[in-house]
């Protein structure tokens, strides 16, 4: 956002070498003399600080230091220990990308409120101007009245009108006309200048309409009827408009404000724009993580679902990266910080969602170069209406016939629906993908998923979780595996490898449905290489590769050696473990099929997608998976460098294919495809050969990607064909042409209520909001 | 068909022609950036009921800052859109927003007002 030149100061930046720097605080809470020299004192002995001065009077310190011993938190903390307080201004805004500009929210705000009370004004005067210009419909009343009074009272009643609610259209109008180029507000002008300027006429110059044979009408009803619609549709558009950002603005408001930085051994809250990479971060339960970073010490679990969607807290531990915006549940951490400001996970989000926000979808083109004719057009067709009805209608009655639907044609247009149809869909349905962790890079790619038929999964990372599990745990005859278990998942529990992990994970999940008591391991030694052994119970106990048991002298019986001859032909990794120097249990460990998979591809076939997956397994592993997760179509022993050209082979078919994979092994696959959808895991969003992202990794997020583009190109259509039918329908209808069959003839007044036809394209547009994948 | 009728339909067809020649055959107001220090070029448009200039030349390669004065408040102009470079801005009325890009393809590139009414080129060369 670097939209304000004026505002965009560099944040102070990291201490570069020796030379001193000053710099001024503002300190609060001095009441005397001496609380400025006790200030003083307490800055001036702080390390780093080489020269301080207080100045009571301006509540300023001016302070000299050594930046690479001391920086601004450091100074800050040094006063807050004096007992004083130093008053932060609020930061520039550019200093800082995700802050919200609050100067142009504060604009946009006066300027709402100024657009509704001009409205206001329009309403309640128009609500006079209309009975009153009604009188003529009682003529008991009419004899009482004088008409030219009456005329000159409307005629006042309407300047403030024109003057004070409508002057915004004429100012615009007459600036296009200076540049060449009419716009709505040029429509609306022309149509409710002429209406007033002959009620003028009339008002002024009634004899001579009476010359004519003319009955001296005026329209100042029309008049502020108009303005008033058109700006209660402006007040309600803007109210509309407000909403299809909102997702976006949420992404922003989620940033944490400040950070607990470690700096000298102290904790110190300091403002995010200060946070530098490689400050340690201090996390409590319940609090907002401040930025991205790894955990140094410390365990917890973190809501990421404003990142990713996933509504389950993710665990992280030692060595695990975290991410700004996310919140902490239970346990309290340390990280280092890795990213700060632009290039954080959240900044990313913000920039990739605000970029395809701007950009226009290809189905668009037709509306812009209608648009860009539109107005024009219109106003030649109006003159044309004129000219007509004056040459066609009845003596008495044409000048007036002639000049009402010359208004009604100019007001009934509406460009705006046709403006308004496209960018409005996309706005709302980016930010929405946004918070479902889906990442749309454009709306090229909206448009691409929507005409998608075949969905290409590569199997490891999507379908399947890409990280070992067990799946089969065969004990020897006499071993119950409730008894094993905690033995085993004790000296797991104490080893790093993501095989023991994945026994552990095994044995707590077994423990879940059978609960027992958890052994304590000691003695442990991790066997480089081979596995892992302890001393659990009492017993020893060793869990690893073959070659641990048979460094250890322990033979496995005829039963298990031939269990681990059929996992092992089972394309399996096999684990043994041995209690006491007996052999006791086999486990096979393989990457399984996500839980989420099978019930997704479900889906993705049910929205009429053909669904094939490609995989490096030999054809029966693949054949296993494919049938397990319900896909009947599937490329087995595909070598990468082969994987962009089966997305060729299926477009060769004829078919509109997106691909999913991880977005770096699968980078040339996925830029081949028609959309490529990137697996991101929350690690890296902007990933250059995807249209889409996916920021939570299993196959939920495709359905969600091309569910909610499917609806957003429909909400484009729908709102273009209603902005294409209002218009080709309104314009003639104005124009009178059903006068000849029906005797029909459009007020003006109706005409107005176009203003409606922007807002309720915004109003299909937001309704996207509400939009749910169905299960 | 009388007099009157005869002239109104006379000075119709001129003023129909009139609003087509005004309108669609209106010149364009051209400008070329000029490249300042680092090869960065700047142009300033004044956006009021249109952008003058309406067209921007600029050079291949090297970074544009568009400022954007929008020297009124109608609503017309308030969104100011760049599709080819994912741009959509919002202009605050009185002020100054500038735009960055580097153009790294030559073309003709439209830039707009939110609803396309308003609208102006870059062309890169």
């Amino acid at each position: 956002m670097n939209n304000t030149p004026a505002t965009s100061a560099a944040p102070p930046s990291a201490p570069t070498g020796a030379a001193p720097r000053t710099e001024t605080l503002h300190i609060e809470g001095m009441t005397c003399a001496s609380c400025s020299s006790f200030v003083e004192k307490a800055l001036s002995r702080t390390p780093g600080v080489l020269r301080a001065t207080v100045n009571l009077a301006a509540e300023k310190a001016t302070v000299e230091y050594a930046p690479n011993q001391i920086d601004h938190a450091g100074l800050k903390a040094a006063v807050e220990q004096a007992g004083y307080q130093v008053f932060e201004p609020d930061a520039p805004a550019a200093s800082n990308v995700l802050a919200a500009d609050e100067e142009l929210a504060d604009r946009k705000a006066r300027t709402y409120l100024d657009l509704k009370r001009r409205f206001q004004v329009a309403v309640v005067l128009a609500v006079i101007i209309m009975p009153l210009s009604m009188l003529m419909l009682w003529p008991a009343l009419m004899a009482r009245v004088s008409m030219p009074v009456l005329n000159y009272g409307l005629l006042l009643l309407t300047l403030p009108v024109l003057l004070y609610s409508g002057r915004e259209f004429y100012v615009s109008a007459w600036n296009g006309l200076r540049h060449r180029t009419a716009s709505m507000d040029t429509l609306i002008a022309v149509g409710t200048g002429a209406a007033f300027l002959y009620s003028l006429a009339a008002t002024v110059a009634p004899d001579f309409f009476q010359r004519q044979g003319l009955v001296p009408d005026v329209y100042y009803d029309t008049t502020a009827t108009i303005i008033a619609l058109i700006l209660l549709g402006k007040v309600l558009e803007s109210r509309a408009k407000a909403k299809t950002s909102a997702a976006i603005k949420a992404l922003i408001g989620l940033q944490a404000k400040t950070a607990r930085v470690l700096r000298g051994g102290q904790e110190v809250d300091v403002p995010l724009e200060q946070v530098r990479p490689g400050d340690e971060v201090l996390v409590r339960p319940g609090e907002k993580v401040a930025t991205d970073g790894i955990i140094l010490e410390g365990r917890s679990a973190l809501d990421e679902s404003m990142l990713t969607g996933e509504s389950l807290p993710v665990d992280k531990s030692v060595g695990d990266a975290v991410f700004g915006a996310t919140i902490n549940k239970t346990g309290s951490f340390r990280f280092r910080v890795s990213q700060v400001g632009t290039n954080t996970v959240l900044a990313q989000i913000v920039k990739l969602v605000e970029d395809a926000q701007g950009s226009r979808a290809p189905i668009q083109r037709l509306a812009d170069k209608i648009s860009a004719v539109f107005v024009p057009i219109v106003i030649m067709l109006a003159i044309a209406t004129f000219v007509v009805w004056f040459a066609l209608a009845p003596t008495g009655q044409r000048l007036p016939l002639a000049l009402v639907n010359f208004v009604a044609v100019l007001i009934i247009a509406c460009p705006c629906a046709l403006g308004l149809a496209t960018p409005t869909a996309i706005m709302v349905g980016t930010g929405l993908g946004a918070s479902h962790g889906v990442l749309i890079r454009n709306a090229e790619a909206l448009e691409k998923a929507y005409q998608v038929d075949t969905v290409l999964l590569d199997k490891t990372g999507t379908i399947t979780k890409g990280e070992p599990a067990v799946t089969e745990f065969i004990t020897a005859t006499g071993t119950e595996p409730a008894a094993l278990l905690p033995l085993l998942a004790a000296v797991e529990r104490r080893s790093e490898h993501p095989l023991a992990a994945a026994v552990v994970r095994y044995a707590e999940e077994q423990q879940q449905s059978a609960p027992g008591e958890t052994a304590e391991a000691t003695d442990f030694v991790a066997h480089e290489g081979r596995g892992a052994g302890a001393t659990v119970a009492g017993q020893a106990v060793l869990i690893g590769n073959r070659r641990l048991l048979e460094e250890n002298n322990i033979i496995l019986s005829p039963k298990l050696e031939q269990s681990a001859a059929g996992l092992l032909a089972q394309a399996r990794t096999v684990l043994y473990a041995a209690v006491a120097g007996r052999a006791v249990a086999l486990a096979g460990v393989a990457d399984t099929v996500r839980d989420t998979s099978v019930a997704a591809i479900r889906q993705l076939q049910s929205q009429g997608l053909t669904v094939v997956m490609m995989t490096g397994d030999n054809h029966q592993t693949a054949e296993k998976v494919a049938r397990q997760v319900g896909i009947t179509r599937f490329y087995a022993e595909v070598l990468p460098a082969d994987k962009a050209g089966k997305v060729q082979e299926l477009q060769a078919e004829g078919r509109v294919v997106a691909m999913v994979g991880d977005g770096i092994n699968d980078a040339p696959a996925l830029a081949r495809a028609d959309l490529g959808l990137a697996m991101g895991g929350g690690t890296d969003v902007a990933m250059e050969a995807a249209g889409i992202t996916l920021m939570r990794s299993d196959l939920q997020g495709v359905v969600t990607a091309m569910a909610l583009s499917r609806q957003t190109v429909r909400t484009i259509c729908q709102n273009l064909f209603f902005a294409f039918v209002y218009n080709t329908l309104g314009i003639p209808i104005a124009a009178g042409l059903l006068y000849p069959f029906t005797g029909w003839l459009l007020s003006p007044m109706l005409a107005a209520a176009m203003a409606l036809s922007s807002v309720s394209v915004l109003t299909n547009s937001l309704r996207l909001r509400g939009f749910k994948v169905k299960g | 068909m009388d007099t009157s009728q005869i002239i109104v339909t006379l000075l119709g067809t001129g003023l129909i022609g009139f609003v087509g020649w005004f309108f669609f055959a209106a010149p364009h107001r051209v400008a070329t950036a000029v490249a300042g220090n680092g090869g960065l070029q700047q142009v300033t448009i004044q956006v009021k009921g249109g952008y003058s200039p309406d067209v921007v030349e600029v050079a291949l390669g090297q970074p544009v800052q568009l400022h954007f004065y929008r020297d009124e408040a109608a609503g017309c102009s308030e969104e100011l859109l760049l599709p080819d470079f994912g741009i959509r801005r919002e202009l605050p009325a009185f002020q100054t927003t500038t735009v960055e890009l580097r153009p790294d393809k030559a073309g003709t590139y439209p830039f707009t007002c939110g609803m396309g009414m308003l609208r102006g080129s870059l062309i890169v060369r």
